[in-house]
């Protein structure tokens, strides 16, 4: 945050517009690049917390799969906030057999 | 004598309106007076305008189209500068050569302007369609022009991609109409912003200059009067870097003096 951007705050005035500029471009950059339309790639997003949420419980509300874009290499970040693993299930105890028991 | 060494050069942006003919014109001219054989080569023929910026406009007879279909001798469909003769224009050919022109063509073309100049200059059309991929057929490297506004960096983001994907480089980055105050005032995009989120290297900085209009309504490019204004020096630079010198980029926040400038600089320190 720059001198500007206090006293703008201050006086109750609208931010300085490069700023917004500079993140509204890295934004549309990233999608253009990757060429994913929005759609897609929210179907990937759910795909993926779909997956993620069979073995852990994420936070859903504070969960998010972006498109950042940084030296023109585009990377999918996934920031997924863990509540606890889900524990796994019971592996299922062998019933007793006659052979077991013959064995033993 | 075929000049091997010859760079092919495109100049492009993606968004019409950016400057690229305006550089074109500057860059030949400057290149010429600097001694370097060079032909611009209008590629933007759906609406070509680098013969008006030249003063060139009541001298084009020919274009690349009677030269590909060998009703005249290249030499006959160049037209040279009067004050530059270092300098020579060849239109690529007028709108219903949209149809036939092909990728091939304009190679063929550029290769026999490589056989008598030092650069050969292309000015691509604006979009990325058809017009600009035939122009891009015929470069080797690439100067992108763009503006620091939102609509011009997204589409020369586009350029550069398609500039990758054919192997054209090295790509440098032109920066025209910067408003230094503007960019003080954090109104408008930073220059390390551009060149942050387009990853290229900075080739030249032109400032918002109203010298630009001046000179396109006489034909004369600044580069060919002096360098008395600012984009004219601008241009110049951008010549001289291309012919390898080292000479420094100009800082848009010292391009202002004074207490205004010096309270300018104060607000753009992060504080945190």
């Amino acid at each position: 945050m720059t001198l500007l951007d206090v006293i703008n705050k201050l006086l109750g005035r609208q931010p300085a517009s490069a700023n917004t500029a500079k993140q509204r471009l890295q934004l549309v950059l990233a999608h253009d690049r990757s060429d994913l339309n929005p759609e897609l790639l929210q179907q990937m997003r759910r795909e993926i917390l779909e997956v993620v949420s069979r073995y852990v419980e994420i936070d859903f509300e504070e969960g998010d799969v972006t498109l950042e874009t940084e030296d023109r290499v585009t990377a999918l970040v996934a920031n997924l906030p863990i509540r606890r693993a889900k524990l796994p299930a019971p592996a299922p105890i062998p019933e007793p057999t006659l052979e077991n028991e013959l064995s033993s | 004598m075929a000049a091997t060494s010859t760079r092919y050069i495109l100049i492009c942006s993606g968004k019409g309106g950016v400057g690229k003919t305006t550089l074109t014109a500057n860059l030949g001219i400057a290149l010429a007076k600097q001694g370097a054989r060079t032909a611009v080569l209008d590629a933007d023929f759906g609406l070509r305008n680098l013969d008006l910026l030249l003063g060139l406009e009541n001298r084009i007879v020919y274009t690349a189209q009677e030269v590909l279909a060998e009703t005249c001798r290249l030499e006959q469909a160049l037209v040279k500068h009067k004050q530059e003769p270092n300098l020579a224009l060849l239109p690529a050919g007028n709108p219903r050569m949209l149809e036939w022109l092909q990728p091939d063509d304009m190679r063929m073309i550029a290769a026999m302007l490589g056989e008598q100049f030092d650069y050969v200059l292309i000015d691509a059309p604006a979009g990325i369609e058809g017009g600009f991929k035939n122009a891009m057929a015929a470069a080797r490297e690439a100067i992108v022009v763009t503006t620091p506004e939102v609509s011009a960096v997204r589409d020369a983001d586009r350029v550069i991609g398609l500039l990758n994907s054919e192997g054209v480089k090295p790509i440098q980055l032109v920066l025209n109409r910067v408003r230094p105050k503007m960019m003080a005032n954090q109104e408008m995009l930073a220059v390390s912003d551009v060149t942050d989120i387009l990853a290229l290297p900075l080739l030249g900085l032109v400032l918002e200059d109203e010298q630009v209009i001046v000179s396109t309504n006489r034909g004369e490019p600044l580069t060919l009067t002096g360098n008395s204004s600012p984009a004219g020096r601008a241009y110049t630079n951008v010549a001289r870097r291309l012919q390898g010198e080292e000479v420094p980029l100009i800082d848009p926040s010292k391009e202002r003096q004074g207490l205004r400038a010096t309270i300018g600089r104060l607000m753009q320190t992060r504080i945190f």
